[in-house]
């Protein structure tokens, strides 16, 4: 299936390293830096955005691809590299840094975001993959300087210490309770275990979405 | 990961025009697997054509009075889809035993059947394996191998199969149905994992040029006498080191029918016929699982870490058979394995 391309791989793989090595050192930019290089441009101000999105909509041209994508409410039209996962286009384009990095590899969801209301792994989403949806991200949850019920919950019971994987598990735990299936403890635990909290804070943060679960 | 062309399909058709046109594409939909193997460099596609739009996302009866499941349809979605729940509850539970409500939720069933092993040597790609680089060799035969296969392996790879998902359907003999640039074909599950061989490389009978479109349930779903049991590391979100699906028919103590399918064992979901057949017309005992457990684990190879699979497995094909005769399944969030 893939032994078209098994006589370059390691080539390509010790290129790639060394590029970003001799880059590093050289001050010039790594591949990696150029591939997040990106034009944000919020619809508002976009003159002719909408007709480039829409001749540009199916097809990557010259390595960018156009991609409308709103979040928490915000409408942005990006050109981005089609490589770019949803994680770094929040983090690094939007510079809506609430939204953490943990492992990068969809095993401790910390990167947790809604995507048109559901819960995903933004590190394993490709952004181009969801023009058009709408993002929700820890930045959007409190509603007119009011803390949603799930932050102040994780307040009230201390449900965090360093508190890196806590935007991760507020934003799980506002699509746990959306989806409704989590009624008892456990079942909280089995539809949360896709956040990691390595200080270890479980047991507070399953109390901080029973209180949050009893006001919804 | 490197650089790489990305389109979208707009219909089956126009997908499979495409991947015809691009030897070194690969679909896209869920992305779980393939964007976690693009980052580490193993899948190094140059073109992603995202099938995440084709419309492919339904569940319907069949006129046979089965289902069929649309190749998009989301792993969360078709868990909790009444149906499934109510007509072939073991799919449902091992759907619910496998990753984490945020990957079930971008996960696609289609993409469930062609996930890729978590061998930890398939993902480094500074070892050899010859799964990711054909004739590189297996440094798992060998090596730290405590998450391998012990049933069906090859001296090429010793990989398992990580789905849960394609355990129960291996129970349900599901049928697969691809489209390809000379048409549809159906593929019987049986037949669409393959073992290693001396072709590591190829994972499933899929050709490269076709779509995985539906799955099909047939009618018979178990949904009285069934169980979904998972052995793992933790309680929750780990791969099995081994895990049994059931499906049971009884005429009071008496077994009447019989399936049974092991994960985490081998590299594809692991039925032995023999061993049904050893289940069936006998009382529902531990007497009789056992002997069923042993016709199917007497060709059973440990690798030195992985060795203690073989009792493990012996012990969960029982216990798995007697839960689903005692209609107790296993439940997905309270643990305790009755």
């Amino acid at each position: 299936m893939h032994l078209a391309g098994q006589g370059q791989r390691k080539d390509m793989y010790v290129t790639d390293l060394e590029s970003d090595a001799r880059s590093r050192y050289s001050g010039q930019p790594t591949r990696r830096e150029v591939a997040t290089v990106a034009a944000v441009v919020p619809i508002a101000m976009g003159m002719s955005s909408g007709a480039m999105a829409q001749s540009q909509r199916s097809e990557s041209v010259g390595g960018s691809i156009s991609v409308d994508l709103t979040v928490n409410g915000t409408r942005h039209a990006l050109t981005l590299d089609p490589r770019s996962t949803l994680l770094d286009v929040l983090r690094e384009h939007l510079d809506l840094t609430g939204t953490k990095k943990g492992c990068d590899q969809g095993q401790c969801g910390a990167c947790t975001v809604l995507v048109d209301g559901r819960r995903v792994v933004s590190c394993l989403t490709l952004a181009v993959m969801k023009d058009g949806a709408s993002i929700t991200t820890i930045e959007g949850l409190a509603k007119d300087g009011t803390l949603h019920p799930l932050q102040q919950a994780f307040i009230d019971h201390d449900a965090l210490q360093c508190g890196y994987c806590t935007p991760g598990q507020i934003c799980s735990a506002a699509g746990l309770i959306a989806e409704g299936k989590a009624k008892t403890a456990a079942e909280i635990r089995e539809l949360m275990s896709g956040n990691i909290c390595r200080c270890g804070a479980y047991s507070n943060i399953v109390a901080a979405i029973q209180q949050a679960m009893g006001q919804s | 990961m490197i650089s790489f062309e990305y389109s979208r399909a707009s219909d089956v058709a126009e997908a499979v025009r495409q991947i015809n046109a691009s030897p070194t594409a690969k679909f896209v939909a869920g992305g779980t697997n393939l964007v976690d193997l693009m980052k580490m460099d193993v899948e190094r596609p140059q073109r992603l054509i995202d099938i995440s739009r084709l419309p492919l996302e339904k569940v319907e009866e069949t006129a046979e009075g089965g289902l069929r499941i649309g190749a998009l349809v989301r792993n969360s979605d078709l868990a909790y889809h009444p149906m499934v729940e109510q007509r072939y509850p073991v799919l449902s539970s091992a759907l619910l035993a496998g990753a984490s409500q945020q990957l079930r939720n971008m996960a696609s069933a289609g993409g469930n059947l062609l996930q890729r092993t978590r061998c930890p040597y398939f993902y480094d790609i500074a070892t050899p394996c010859n799964k990711r680089e054909p004739g590189s060799g297996c440094s798992a035969i060998g090596g730290l191998n405590r998450m391998n296969a012990i049933l069906g392996t090859s001296d090429t790879c010793i990989a398992v199969h990580p789905s849960d998902m394609c355990v129960a359907l291996a129970v349900l003999e599901a049928k697969v149905h691809v489209t390809g640039p000379r048409g549809e074909r159906v593929i019987a599950f049986a037949d669409f994992h393959r073992l290693p061989g001396d072709a590591p490389h190829r994972d499933t009978n899929l050709n490269a040029d076709e779509l995985l479109t539906s799955i099909e349930l047939p009618p018979r779903g178990f949904a009285t006498n069934y169980t979904y049991l998972k052995i793992r590391d933790r309680l929750s979100y780990a791969f099995a080191l081994v895990s049994v699906a059931v499906g049971l028919e009884l005429d009071g103590g008496t077994i009447r029918d019989a399936r049974f399918a092991l994960g985490g064992v081998a590299h594809k979901p692991w039925r032995n016929a023999q061993a049904e057949a050893a289940l069936r017309g006998r009382p529902a005992s531990d007497t009789t699982f056992a002997q069923a457990a042993d016709l199917v684990l007497r060709e059973a190879k440990g690798f030195g870490h992985n060795t203690f699979k073989i009792d493990l497995a012996r012990r969960a094909i029982v216990r798995g058979l007697s839960q689903a005769a005692r209609a107790t399944p296993q439940s997905q969030s309270n643990k305790k394995i009755a």
